[in-house]
């Protein structure tokens, strides 16, 4: 009988050299005359041992990692398709204390199953909430997600049952799902996950949002950086037209769906949902002043329920399981789970899904394990480039949406980016500046010159000219940012910016470095 | 996904009367898609590495734009080319995970020692270094992709070493 190898196919681990691992144990299995079935899964999102090779035996599955192809023929020698003893076994993957300790709702099936495979997301707990919303009544839909408290993940934290309800008392003839997949902050990576780990979760959860408000067309808005997960979802999106999933007669019941998916073009604006709509529908991701709200006026004018993927990955469950299981996870007003994302300077860096309530520290140091390099950690920041930089003093913060803001702070998309003491805060604060004048739309003046004028009064701070004048132009300069922009990336690029100068001051008082043409002097530049 | 040209094609190779049917095909393919336009432009680069100018008027006469039009759309999106890239792509990103793990040294060790700085095409054809902003790999930073895949925790050591590589199947382009 043939052995199941898992070898994860994810964007990481293939950027590890999964590719190359599977390639020798397919090739040595077939040297030495052994069966086995080589399954590609998502991945468990432990990075520091991927590639994570996993064989099914008669204790259940365990884990070997990280497996470099060289490692491989060992492998064999040592018997690890019965699960033998080696350098780099690991155990049952469930046991490993990373894993034991998160609340996987959404990440439930993600790095366990085939992610193309219909019959095995269904093995797993797939389907059932499909199931039940064909059965259900689209307000009843829209009351077991209002129940669940479930807030838009993309980083707002809107109530989703409010925009559901919204757009099902709207009265259109066409009304669209909008899934935004534009996953464009630094230290984010759990939309990719779900796209290449377990695609049909994300695909169930737009059909049940369309059954619920009334929509019959949905578009998946998917960023170009992520080529992998677009051939993926590709193939999901395909299977699962297949098995009725979507289409003209939703698994027999006569309702349907149908599911577009869009590349953007490599702007991050178009992560602002009106600038994605304005992309969508092939023009410049330009920002659309609101109101109207998309939820009455979105994409070509229809009702739009827009919502991040991690949003839409939860709702199977909700319905599977009611809005009431889903609220018992998480604190105070931020409801359920969130994939969290360990990032940059970091020794354990992977997905971490876990309730609301955690603190930051528990993060950094419990999962994390501290730094990579080994040195202290000074700054982190979260949720983005757009999310505040973080010190030490205020790592005990609970990372829920109400007591981050209260720090300061934003939980955003759930990205934990960290950093060393050799950061220079006051090169990332003018980073922020850049960052906002290379993707700003354009549409409004405090955005779109600010930034620029921002990374200019920065450079003079740094280069030591007239210091004191230069910090309150830049101050002054950063509440007309907040206060007169349009959208979050004008309104927000103050936030990186100002906290690095209130938590890290003695970066912008040191003796000017750097020569002309060091990085002090370069100029903004894209294209 | 990212346009990685067929072996020994190079888009300055095709004649114009090629040029032109490739844009016209893509055209053609997607002419019933709503919204159309940012698809046709993927479609086209994916085809030749970059968008002509002669797509623009074609473009605009098939959607029922002005040539601005399809002008602003193309200009305004970081992943489209108006001029032929190199044989191969090299994309660095330089986002904050990948900061906190090194990248501005990796971007200054890209230009002083072989000579590629941003949105510019080393002199022999081989490879074109164009910035990017995170590629969702930032648990294993610093990131680049190398042709449309994804490659993680890079060392200038490795830059080198795939650098050689491209150069060696860049296929002899001038």
């Amino acid at each position: 009988m043939s052995v199941t190898v898992y070898v994860p196919n994810d964007s990481a681990a293939v950027g590890l050299g999964a590719n190359a691992t599977a390639q020798a144990i397919s090739k040595i299995a077939a040297e030495r005359g052994l069966s086995i079935r080589l399954i590609r899964n998502g991945s468990r999102g432990l990075f520091w041992l991927e590639p994570f090779v996993e064989v099914v035996t008669n204790e259940g599955r365990i884990g070997y990692g990280p497996v470099e192809a060289q490692d491989v023929p060992s492998l064999f020698d040592a018997q690890f398709l019965q699960g033998g003893s080696h350098r780099l076994r690991l155990g049952a993957p469930e046991s490993i204390p990373y894993l034991a300790r998160q609340e996987r709702l959404t990440f439930s099936r993600v790095g366990i199953t085939d992610p193309l495979s219909i019959s095995d997301y269904e093995a797993h707990g797939g389907g059932r909430g499909l199931r039940a919303a064909l059965q259900a009544k689209p307000g009843d839909l829209v009351e077991e997600i209002s129940q669940s408290g479930l807030r838009g993940r993309g980083g707002a934290a809107f109530p989703a049952g409010i925009k559901w309800k919204t757009v099902l008392n709207a009265r259109a003839e066409q009304k669209y799902i909008v899934c935004n997949a534009d996953e464009g902050d630094s230290g984010t990576f759990s939309d990719r996950m779900i796209l290449e780990g377990d695609p049909f979760v994300l695909i169930e959860g737009m059909v049940i949002a369309g059954l619920a408000v009334g929509a019959t067309e949905g578009y998946i808005y998917l960023r170009s950086e992520y080529p992998h997960a677009l051939s993926i979802l590709l193939a999901a999106i395909q299977n699962a037209h297949e098995a009725g999933y979507l289409g003209a007669n939703l698994l027999g019941t006569g309702k349907r769906f149908q599911l577009h998916v869009r590349r953007g073009a490599g702007a991050y604006i178009c992560g602002e949902e009106t600038a994605m709509l304005e992309s969508l529908e092939g023009k410049r991701g330009m920002v659309r002043p609101k109101p109207p709200i998309p939820a009455l006026s979105g994409l070509w004018g229809r009702p739009t329920l827009i919502h991040n993927v991690m949003t839409l990955a939860a709702v199977a469950l909700i319905v599977d399981k009611g809005g009431a299981f889903y609220a018992g996870f998480g604190a105070g007003r931020s409801r359920g789970t969130l994939p969290f994302q360990l990032a940059g300077n970091i020794k354990r860096g992977g997905l971490v899904e876990k309730a609301f309530g955690v603190t930051l520290r528990e993060m950094l140091y419990e999962f994390g394990g501290g730094s990579a390099s080994g040195r202290p950690i000074r700054a982190v920041q979260v949720g983005g480039p757009l999310g505040a930089y973080l010190p030490e003093s205020k790592f005990d913060t609970t990372l829920d949406y109400e007591s981050f803001a209260a720090a300061g702070g934003m939980v955003g998309h759930g990205g934990i980016v960290v950093f060393d003491d050799t950061v220079d805060m006051a090169q990332m604060a003018r980073y922020a500046m850049e960052f906002c004048a290379i993707e700003s739309c354009g549409k409004c003046t405090p955005c779109r010159i600010g930034s620029t004028r921002g990374v200019e009064v920065i450079d003079r701070v740094i280069q030591g000219k007239q210091r004191p004048e230069n910090l309150t132009l830049l101050r002054d300069l950063c509440d007309t940012l907040s206060n007169a922009s349009l959208c979050a990336m004008g309104g927000l690029t103050p936030s990186p910016v100002l906290s690095a100068l209130t938590h890290f001051p003695e970066d912008f008082h040191r003796a000017p470095a750097l020569a002309p043409g060091g990085r002090a002097s370069r100029t903004i530049r894209r294209h | 996904m990212d346009s990685r040209l067929p072996a020994n094609t190079s888009p300055t190779v095709l004649g114009t009367q090629d040029l032109l049917a490739t844009i016209d095909s893509v055209i053609a393919a997607n002419r019933s898609v709503a919204g159309a336009l940012l698809p046709m432009l993927h479609g086209i680069q994916d085809l030749l590495g970059y968008v002509p100018s002669t797509a623009v008027p074609r473009l605009a006469d098939a959607l029922n734009l002005s040539q601005a039009e399809v002008h602003g759309v193309l200009s305004f999106y970081h992943d489209f080319r108006t001029v032929p890239p190199g044989c191969h792509i090299l994309r660095l990103c330089r986002a904050e995970a990948c900061q906190a793990m090194g990248c501005n040294a990796l971007e200054t060790h890209l230009q002083k020692q072989h000579g590629l700085s941003f949105n510019e095409t080393a002199a022999d054809g081989s490879i074109t270094l164009e910035p990017v902003y995170c590629l969702g790999n930032c648990a294993c930073a610093p990131s680049v992709l190398v042709d449309g895949e994804v490659r993680g925790r890079v060392t200038s050591e490795k830059l080198d070493r795939w650098i050689q590589e491209l150069r060696t199947t860049a296929g002899g382009n001038p």
